[in-house]
């Protein structure tokens, strides 16, 4: 039988470039380019090798956002993986993670899972907490946050090193896991991968393939309100000295000055 | 007054700091409930009495430590049932966040992570949030159900607010989904002595430039001898010299200590992302040019072998 892999993504905008809040106090995505989160990269990868190891895998690429995110969803394909499902609605833009969550649930049991791969976090939000609500909504086992990850059989096991404990974890499938930086470096698409991904096939589908109201997502339909956003002031110059010698008690005398020694 | 449920995070009893920040900027917004789970439970009462704990709500069973994530949030859930809350603070760890965010869901209600401040305001708690690299700040509600908001270590100065901190035991029933996820086995992490790394108010960080693992005990000494944390860059982790554990970055921890040295870190935006809000910024780097050196409030252009041991030796003489 074959294993139904469904990787999350998000198309996110570049964090080397100059990103703003537009006039709603969502994001302005015209000023900046945007790219697959880093983050989610991992994901993609994890989600190939747990694909060479099972007898028959089939990978599904997932991801909510406008038109540009197909660029996402296209990198991923170029990784390997065999199709894309795009979730793409006018009435999405401004939906938070709650709403997210809730597209990204329908949209998996719509494609069919037995397990969901995310990243541990989107690289503009960083909040974290997405694989954590998919699960809750899927009503299966998250297994979340792991550096290490393995499937054998009907059985998802990982590690997640936490502040104070690195714990072995072990569910069953269907479940839904995310993956760390350190799940291991995200392949670069090879040529021939790019030209294929060409021709792989990318769904599309809106709120109403979904069954979600309108007001259900979208900025309206957002559980949380941002009521301002402020551009932090620069930080005034330092002082900045050039080391002939004395460097190093020059930086003690400034921090006995803060009163930090 | 309305009553304002606090989670709390501790180890075997002893409560962490977050926990007690969250309780100074839980009183600003009601009387905090706090709820302590698993080995050690009840001996929080003390901590969490002296720091304005009006009750404490406490539950110990195996499920707290043999399955992920879910026997909690049934527990928080069983929690708020009791107290009916005006708000959820929990710290801003990562299994505390994916805590909130299913409380969040089950109950209803918005969610906020990551705040760095927190005020009360007329349509309920306002949150304060670093966005985009700390390149933003914003000001943001729950604005359906009862506000869910996990706040990041040092948000707040603890202060004593002795309250009676009554322990109450709380009668907690797992859901069907409480042993989705076993945990096979849990591997404490070595103590190193040193305080942990987002809770620390001095943090010394090494990057590309510390050039080798063996060269770190150069970044340990001085962060020792300031009573430090030890940070590192993306480049040093995945050079091998540090442990990720220790990583500040987009893809790290996000810290905001009173005191940040980075030695040998260029600043690139992905570190920037994890340590802008610090308070005051301190670098040695050889690189005039490096863009770490638009945020210090003091920078040393040098090579960090002489001038972080020159450091060292002063901060040690100076201390006595």
């Amino acid at each position: 039988m074959s294993l139904r892999i469904v990787v999350c993504v998000k198309y996110v905008p570049d964090a080397t470039g100059d990103r703003h809040f537009a006039d709603d106090l969502t994001l302005d995505r015209d000023d900046v380019d945007g790219l697959l989160s880093e983050l989610d990269e991992y994901a993609v990868e994890q989600a190939l090798q747990i694909a060479d190891e099972a007898d028959d895998a089939e990978i599904t690429v997932l991801t909510v956002g406008p038109e540009d995110a197909k660029d996402a969803l296209r990198k991923a394909l170029s990784m390997g993986a065999d199709k894309a499902v795009h979730v793409e609605d006018d009435d999405l833009h401004g939906t938070d993670v709650i709403g997210t969550s809730l597209v990204l649930a329908k949209a998996v049991e719509k494609t069919g899972y037995d397990l969901v791969i995310c990243g541990m976090a989107s690289t503009d939000g960083t909040m974290g907490v997405l694989p954590a609500l998919l699960a809750e909504r899927l009503g299966v086992p998250q297994v979340t946050l792991l550096s290490e990850v393995s499937v054998d059989g009907t059985t998802v096991k990982g590690r997640r090193d936490g502040d104070s404990a690195s714990e072995q974890l072990e569910a069953s499938l269907p479940a839904v896991v995310s993956v760390t930086d350190q799940s291991g470096e995200a392949r670069y698409p090879s040529f021939k991968g790019i030209m294929a991904a060409k021709k792989k096939p990318v769904e599309s589908l809106d709120l109403e393939d979904l069954e979600i109201e309108a007001e259900e997502v979208g900025l309206g339909g957002s559980w949380t309100a941002v009521d301002s956003a402020a551009e932090r002031p620069a930080r005034t110059a330092g002082t900045i000295v050039k080391d002939e010698g004395e460097g190093g008690k020059q930086l003690a005398e400034f921090l006995a000055g803060q009163k930090f020694i | 007054m309305a009553e304002v449920l606090v989670y709390v995070d501790h180890v075997d009893g002893a409560v962490r700091k977050p926990t007690l920040e969250l309780l100074t900027l839980a009183r600003r917004i009601g009387e905090p409930v706090a709820v302590a789970l698993g080995n050690g439970a009840a001996d929080t009462a003390a901590a969490l009495a002296e720091h304005g704990a009006v009750k404490v709500l406490t539950a110990d069973a195996p499920e707290f430590t043999d399955y992920l994530v879910v026997p909690k949030v049934d527990a928080l859930q069983a929690a708020y049932d009791a107290v009916s809350p005006a708000a959820v603070l929990l710290p801003s760890s990562a299994e505390a966040k994916e805590i909130a965010a299913r409380l969040a869901l089950r109950i209803g209600s918005g969610i906020i992570t990551d705040a760095v401040d927190l005020e009360a305001g007329d349509g309920g708690p306002v949150a304060t949030q670093s966005a985009f690299a700390a390149s933003y700040t914003t000001k943001s509600r729950v604005s359906k159900g009862v506000p869910v908001i996990t706040v990041k270590p040092n948000s707040a100065a603890v202060e004593a607010a002795p309250a009676a901190g009554a322990v109450e035991a709380l009668t907690v029933s797992f859901s069907a989904t409480a042993t989705g996820t076993k945990v096979l086995s849990r591997t404490p992490r070595e103590s190193t002595g040193r305080p942990e790394l987002t809770e620390a108010a001095i943090v010394v960080s090494g990057g590309r430039g510390v050039n080798g693992a063996e060269n770190f005990a150069i970044i340990e000494a001085l962060a020792d001898s300031l009573g430090a944390a030890v940070g590192a860059s993306r480049a040093a982790v995945d050079a091998g010299w540090y442990p990720h554990t220790n990583q500040v970055g987009q893809t790290g921890k996000s810290v905001s200590p009173q005191l940040y040295i980075a030695s040998g870190i260029s600043g690139a935006i992905q570190h920037r992302a994890g340590m802008q809000t610090s308070k005051t910024i301190v670098a040695v780097n050889k690189d005039a040019e490096a863009p770490i050196f638009d945020l210090v409030d003091y920078g040393v252009v040098g090579d960090l072998f002489a001038v972080v041991p020159q450091l060292t030796d002063e901060v040690k003489s100076r201390k006595g």
